[in-house]
């Protein structure tokens, strides 16, 4: 008689393939997973507490350390979240919008790249990790040219940019998208019709249009479950609007509809950076809210009302009206959402912080058991988690 | 819009809806929290309203009532937003859970428990998710130290 038990085993959180201290106890009868239950909160710095203490101006540099592998978007999130409270979205410059969009998009690319290494890695495809982390290299060399840090770049401020692009950094984009699609095609020559790569995603970490929903899927995993919602075009912001690009849905609700996804949203991305380089034009980069944004350099040398508005900009701060906001951005890996709650003092009173990451985590026992172990790789992967927003 | 689908729960719901709010854009209504599993399934179900996209709690220290849970929603087909809020006193900090609406809720309602402290009567698994499983406290509190339970205050200047 033949008792059947199952093995309890713990895959983290220190382990290559989780993406950061994830810790996973599988339930394992063999190969098949049972059940599986994540545990999080290895990386919590209590972000949220923190930009409590500090004013909003303080508190940005907090959101850089969120998506670490796609700073601008977080960036980008809480300043417009804050300029919505503040009721200036309106105001802001022509210049200062074209420029967030260029670089949100190339923290896009940034951002799937690095998903694309660490995901072929983990299923064994090891030469596409360095192909990857080469393009990805450049991009950090233009994130140090505009912002002055290769990873925590602090770029955006509320009203607008801190610093403008320096000469020569059109003709770096302009270069770097010329030579992108290249990229693009030698990595889908190296694993789409790889029968290898075919055979560990196709049929793996399926979950349907529904289930996505309801579970709160969002981004590149659900618009590959054919929900077709993108909040670059159904909710746009900072001037999306204007520029033209298709949202990528695929059918297939597997891993390899994703995969296909983000590399068809990294081409899409090209195609909107380029639409940004032809709208630039030279501009103020600051919105002209004197209560909100910082003088001009020369201003707050050559006169006393300069010094003073720059003291007083630094040292107190602004302080909206009561009231609260919730702005929602589409940071690579699903819906960024940042609900702002101000009582009228310098310092946010609540910002929470909707990390995609962390709902879409939510959706990994489901997909998972009754699969083998070999897919809970492939699935993690997948769901393009970043430990960094999930735990704040 | 929003504003038609606030008549209409106004008119499904009248005793329970508090207030009304429009700011900058955005339409907020505070219920009364016995009701919000109903009220979340009429939105979900009636005025379409498929997606929540966050659920968080907020801590008002010195209003009474001291707590409220904030409800983003989102209605994919018509991409419209809506608010709904639920006050909760101190002494009583727990809210009926909204899992069996939208299961999303499972995670965003854990982290409240575990941060703020407010109780999901009828979660499936309710325990701490981002603070270790022994930890005692809610630390997102106004009244939990910044610095944690058991050290000075960072004496620098932050703000």
């Amino acid at each position: 008689m033949a008792k059947k038990e199952t093995m309890t085993i713990n895959m983290g959180p220190q382990h290559p393939s989780t993406h950061g201290v994830l810790q996973l106890v599988l339930e394992l009868d063999g190969e098949t997973v049972v059940s599986a239950v994540p545990h999080i909160g290895f990386l919590h710095r209590g972000v949220e507490k923190l930009a409590e203490n500090r004013s909003y101006h303080r508190a940005l540099p907090l959101t850089d350390r969120l998506d670490y592998l796609a700073p601008m978007s977080n960036n980008l999130g809480y300043v417009l979240a804050v300029e919505k409270l503040l009721g200036i979205t309106d105001q802001i410059p022509e210049r200062a919008k074209v420029v967030r969009v260029m670089m949100s998009e190339l923290t896009r690319i940034k951002s799937h790249l690095v998903w694309l290494a660490t995901h072929a890695l983990d299923i064994g495809a090891m030469t596409v990790f360095l192909y990857c982390f080469r393009e990805r290299e450049d991009i950090m060399d233009m994130y140090e040219k505009l912002s002055g840090a290769r990873m925590t770049s602090y770029y955006f401020r509320v009203g607008g940019l801190s610093l403008d692009l320096p000469d020569g950094f059109e003709d770096d984009v302009l270069k770097f998208i010329d030579g992108m699609p290249a990229h693009i095609d030698t990595y889908e020559g190296l694993l789409t019709g790889n029968k290898i790569w075919q055979k560990r995603t196709i049929g793996v970490a399926e979950i349907s249009a529904e289930d996505a929903i309801d579970i709160g899927l969002t981004g590149p995993a659900l618009r590959s479950s054919g929900v077709d919602w993108d909040l670059r075009r159904d909710n746009p912001y900072s001037g999306y609007e204007d520029y033209d690009f298709e949202v990528i849905t695929r059918e297939g609700c597997d891993t390899f509809d994703r995969y296909k996804a983000r590399l068809d949203e990294m081409r899409e991305s090209c195609k909107i950076i380029r639409q940004a380089l032809d709208k630039l034009q030279p501009g103020p980069i600051l919105a002209d809210v004197p209560s909100v944004c910082l003088p001009a350099k020369q201003d707050v040398s050559n006169s006393i009302e300069g010094l003073i508005h720059q003291f007083k900009i630094i040292s107190e701060g602004f302080k909206p009206e009561p009231g609260e906001v919730y702005q929602g951005i589409e940071a690579p890996k699903g819906e960024l959402g940042y609900y702002i709650v101000s009582d009228g003092s310098a310092n946010p009173f609540r910002m929470k912080i909707r990390p995609p990451s962390f709902v879409n985590l939510q959706a990994l026992p489901q997909m998972i058991e009754g699969k083998l172990l070999a897919d809970v790789i492939a699935a993690i992967g997948t769901l393009d988690i970043v430990l960094g927003e999930i735990d704040r | 819009m929003s504003q038609a689908v606030v008549a209409k729960l106004k008119g499904a719901y009248a005793a329970s809806v508090l207030e009304v709010k429009e700011y900058r854009d955005e339409v907020t209504v505070t219920v009364k929290k016995e009701d919000i599993v109903a009220i979340c399934q009429f939105l979900k179900d009636e005025a379409g309203y498929n997606f929540l996209c966050d659920l968080c709690g907020v801590d008002y220290l010195g209003q009474e009532p001291r707590f409220e849970v904030v409800y983003n929603l989102y209605n994919i087909t018509t991409k419209e937003r809506l608010r709904v809020k639920v006050p909760v006193t101190e002494e009583e900090a727990s809210v009926d859970t909204v899992s069996t609406v939208w299961s999303t809720a499972n995670w965003p309602e854990r982290e409240c428990w575990d941060l703020m402290g407010i109780t999901f009567n009828n979660h499936p698994d309710l325990r701490r998710i981002l603070m270790p499983a022994d930890w005692e406290g809610h630390p997102l509190r106004k009244d939990y130290p910044l610095q944690g339970p058991d050290r000075e205050l960072y004496q620098g200047r932050i703000s």
